[in-house]
């Protein structure tokens, strides 16, 4: 560039052509981003910087409360940052968000759709935005609805259909005008594997044929492998950036399955988790996955005996290698059952559910036997929270029967619910109260007075490493203390079955972990835990689990076995969603 | 560029219609809620007392008594009971069974004749005070006309230095219901227009489906005229039909020209639909904002906006406070238009105060309503 021009700066720029040097699509240097809810200070961003690859699909990838949502929307022009730079697509995006915004597409988390406009009024209304000419528009609706195979459902009410084509809408709905950028803030979460697996293959040939730049954020680590690039965030800092094989590659040769015989696999995982030099030990069906510590080559002695052999490093691995130092590794507290018992902790036969003419819940049967960790896996609103409701007694079956803790549920509801702890998805914590004054509470709603209660909250206080945070109040808790908190208020009665309604969902891989440890110490104790979990590898760590879609149970079985219906030539070792995919494709044969 | 502009607004225009048209619930509050309010209160509310229950002592019968007693028993006002005593009167009182009684004492006959006049007493519960002071003038004018006719009938010339002779002007009947009608019709639009808008906003915010408005090219400017205007006609709808209901269910004349009327209704409805704006973009809340509307716009039209009670009678400060009422200057107009005409002098400044808070909401609203998330 000639001085003279070098000079004049930025107005000159504007005057030139529009793309004689590649600029980076987005472009971020020390984004800094804080947030005062009620008076206390979060960083939803720390001094985060990053280019994004033109052309390509890159993943931001963190846990809930990484910092995600923010970072896209101060992208999208929708937030200011407090400090740093954000350009996008060579724009200032302080200053001219509204140029930006003619340029982007964006999909926020819920999809920005109108339930009650039908699929073509939706795509009428952001063609009009957009201002897409009229001229272009059948075109462009023909190749999206073609993309998206929406195109037998124009006429439909938007509200009325299925979490996947909500999604898909939602993304045809900002392509109309084909973006240069593409922004999707956690455009999978909650949707079936399926769903999952069609919007990632969109999302690709946008990016070859359109020659797009995409980001997405994902909660899911499994995603991470199918992009290119890969930038980590957690807790507002920017972990590292890279192809996913650069998180992952320092990892390999210290990636392990162990097997053994499936009584013992929960003490051998404990024990494993807790050994230095072992990084990670998690239950994946049969076996046992050990990521060891990048010092140690050795094998831990007491896996000496079991087969052991080694496997891919995945992105997960390299994740719990950056962040997990700081893991506890103490033996949690034993956790018993008052009254433990053998046979069926729960019968479910026939059980149906009905909210007007829709069927929630179609003919469910299965059994519990006490002591297991049973799940329930599939995507939202395949009725699981619906089912887990009817076995606490909080919502009435419309047929069938159910006992739940020998106790048949139509006659003696209350009998069975002094049996039974439930941890619903929020939480249900009382915000502005302490720690302590919400364990109290639960200790009292469960009829404990007097020493029993004041043991029983010490108890929770000690057990659930809650102790410095009984003045706290609870609202003000990271997500990972308030699910702990949550699960100690379950627990205050010493329940028999213990209910748990997605309580990994949005929590961090090491927060996860550290809560299967203590469903693995409850199980070890007696305790039957129900859990449900839209994670496919988190129904690898059940005993048996049945997979629900559109209220029905697709397949009930050990983890091993309802993988193994999966397996065939070109697939000999399914993976669990390979299996899920596999069953959902013999439900709707599309 | 300019074809751009106008047809994102087309396309938010057409789609809040078709949400207007599937969503029942505004179309309720358009059209449904002035219907129910208006037939509830311009039938419930009413400063005219009418069949008051009275009681009578009579503790000596004349012919003069009876005289008078017929006067009574045939004015629409009262109706009288009679009780023996001065003691029985006195009870039926004090258990509501009268609002008040009168007694024709014992020597009603003999100073009537004696002096053209005699005392009779009234006893008026004054709890209620407006009714008891309605009571009063009734009474007090039934006796002066009996009293009248009686002297007349005896040829007796009564000297009064001074007659007066009374007309009323605008509201010959004397009849409260036209001049509270258009008042209460100020009230119920006050409350639709702002119930109209108030949820909008919120709504969006709700369902996450501003974020992706907010991230297309659209402008503050077109998203607000698209809120407005659906619901400016549905209002506008509402309207109508309210001063139909006025003029042809409840009676009330029109005194003003409709132009007029449409001019200012068109102002106001801006107003009231702008502070529907305004609280839904602040509180971001469907219920939060319902329920300030009904607190904001429903009780101030209602005890603020001299429909009711008089402002000049209102302390000074509250005086004051009336003048940020909208529906104050409304009812006035109203008041003027059905009644009188179009007086100038009133409808001139009161729409000017009108245009003023229109553009102080929508104006604010436009302020507030902010391309960003914060």
């Amino acid at each position: 560039m000639p001085p003279l021009l070098q000079a004049l700066g930025p107005s000159a720029d504007a005057c030139r052509s529009p793309q004689p040097v590649p600029v980076s699509p987005l472009a971020i240097q020390g984004l800094t981003k804080v947030f005062r809810p009620g008076g206390r200070l979060v960083q939803a961003l720390d001094a985060v910087t990053f280019d994004l690859s033109p052309g390509v699909v890159t993943g931001l990838i963190g846990p809930d409360g990484a910092g995600k949502t923010t970072l896209m929307r101060i992208a999208a022009g929708l937030l200011v940052p407090d400090a740093g730079s954000v350009s996008v697509l060579g724009l200032d995006a302080v200053v001219e968000p509204l140029s930006i915004q003619s340029q982007i597409g964006y999909m926020p988390q819920r999809f920005g759709l109108y339930e009650d406009l039908s699929v073509r009024e939706n795509l009428d209304l952001y063609a009009d935005l957009q201002g897409v000419a009229a001229s272009l528009r059948q075109e462009r609706y023909d190749r999206l609805m073609e993309m998206t195979g929406l195109g037998a459902f124009m006429g439909r009410l938007a509200g009325r259909l299925s979490g996947g084509m909500k999604q898909k809408l939602g993304l045809a709905c900002t392509l109309l005008d084909p973006p240069r950028l593409l922004l999707l803030d956690e455009p999978t979460v909650g949707v079936d594997p399926v769903s999952r697996r069609e919007l990632w293959s969109i999302v690709y040939r946008l990016v070859e044929e359109e020659g797009m730049s995409v980001l997405l954020s994902t909660a899911y680590l499994d995603e991470a492998e199918r992009c290119v690039q890969v930038v980590l965030l957690h807790q507002g800092r920017l972990v590292d950036q890279g192809p996913p094989r650069q998180f992952s590659e320092p990892m390999r040769g210290k990636t392990f399955c162990v097997r053994i015989e499936p009584g013992k696999r929960r003490a051998l995982q404990a024990q494993l988790s807790r050994q230095p030099g072992v990084l990670d030990a998690v239950l994946q069906g049969d076996g046992i996955r050990v990521v060891l510590d990048a010092q140690s080559d050795e094998r831990p002695p007491e896996a000496a005996m079991a087969d052991w052999r080694p496997v891919d490093p995945r992105f997960e691995d390299g994740f719990v290698a950056l962040l997990g130092s700081g893991r506890r590794r103490g033996e949690l507290p034993r956790l018993r059952a008052k009254s433990a018992s053998s046979g069926d902790a729960i019968e479910v036969t026939d059980l149906r559910r009905r909210f007007g003419d829709f069927l929630a819940v179609k003919r469910s049967t299965f059994s519990v036997r006490s002591g297991e960790v049973f799940g329930l896996l599939g995507a939202n609103g395949a009725g699981k929270t619906t089912t887990f409701r009817m076995l606490c007694g909080l919502l009435p079956v419309s047929s069938g029967r159910v006992r739940v803790a020998g106790v048949d549920l139509r006659h003696a509801a209350a009998e069975a619910r002094g049996r039974i702890g439930y941890m619903s998805q929020k939480f249900s914590l009382y915000a502005n109260l302490t720690v302590r004054q919400n364990l109290d509470f639960f200790a009292r709603a469960y009829g404990l007075r007097g020493r029993e209660a004041k043991g029983r909250i010490q108890w929770a206080l000690d057990a659930f490493g809650l102790g410095d945070f009984g003045a706290t109040e609870s609202g003000t808790l990271p997500l990972g203390f308030k699910q702990r908190l949550a699960m100690a208020a379950a627990l205050m009665h010493e329940p028999d079955i213990l209910f748990l309604d997605e309580p990994t969902s949005g929590v961090d891989p090491l927060a996860r972990r550290e809560l299967w440890d203590r469903i693995n110490v409850l199980a070890e104790g007696g305790v039957t835990v129900l859990v449900t979990t839209h994670f496919m590898e988190e129904a690898e760590y059940c005993d048996r689990l049945a997979i629900m879609a559109s209220g029905e149970i697709l397949a009930l079985g050990t983890p091993t076995a309802i993988k193994a219906r999966a397996a065939r030539e070109g697939q000999p070792e399914p993976t669990m969603e390979q299996a899920f995919i596999d069953l959902i494709r013999h439900l709707e044969p599309v | 560029m300019a074809r751009l502009v106008s047809r994102r607004l087309v396309g938010l225009l057409r789609k809040e219609s078709l949400q207007i048209l599937r969503d029942p619930s505004s179309i309720a509050i358009a059209f449904v809620l002035p219907v129910v309010l208006l037939l509830l209160f311009g039938y419930g509310v009413s400063l005219d007392s009418k069949h008051v229950p009275v009681g009578i002592v009579v503790e000596q019968s004349s012919s003069e008594a009876g005289s008078f007693l017929g006067a009574f028993q045939q004015s629409v006002y009262f109706e009288p009971r009679f009780y023996a005593t001065r003691q029985a009167g006195r009870e039926a009182l004090r258990r509501h069974q009268v609002k008040g009684f009168l007694v024709l004492p014992a020597d009603f006959a003999q100073r009537l004749k004696a002096d053209r006049n005699a005392p009779i007493q009234v006893i008026v519960n004054g709890v209620d005070a407006n009714s008891a002071r309605l009571l009063e003038g009734y009474v007090q004018g039934v006796w002066t006309s009996w009293l009248e006719r009686e002297l007349q009938a005896r040829q007796i010339q009564v000297a009064r230095p001074v007659e007066p002779e009374t007309r009323i002007w605008f509201n010959a009947e004397l009849a409260s219901r036209n001049y509270l009608v258009p008042g209460l019709l100020v009230v119920n639009m006050t409350l639709v227009g702002a119930l109209l808008t108030a949820l909008v906003f919120a709504r969006e915010w709700e369902r996450g489906t501003l974020e992706a408005l907010m991230v297309t090219p659209v402008t503050l400017g077109e998203i607000l005229i698209g809120k407005l205007l659906p619901y400016f006609v549905l209002g506008m709808g509402g309207m109508v039909l309210s001063v139909l209901m006025a003029l042809f269910l409840f009676g009330v004349p029109m005194r003003g020209s409709f132009w007029v009327l449409a001019v200012c209704s068109t102002l106001f409805l801006l107003a009231a639909l702008g502070m529907g704006l305004l609280i839904s973009i602040v509180t971001r809340n469907q219920f939060v904002a319902g329920m300030i509307a009904i607190v904001a716009t429903f009780l101030p039209a209602f005890l603020l906006s001299g429909f009711l009670f008089d402002i000049g009678s209102m302390p000074v400060v509250v005086q004051v406070i009336t003048h940020i009422v909208a529906a104050r200057y409304f009812v006035t107009i109203l008041q003027s238009l059905f009644l009188a005409g179009d007086i100038w002098s009133l409808v001139l400044p009161n729409a000017v105060a009108l245009l003023l808070m229109a553009a102080f909401f929508l104006g604010l609203s436009r302020l507030l309503l902010r391309k960003r998330l914060e």
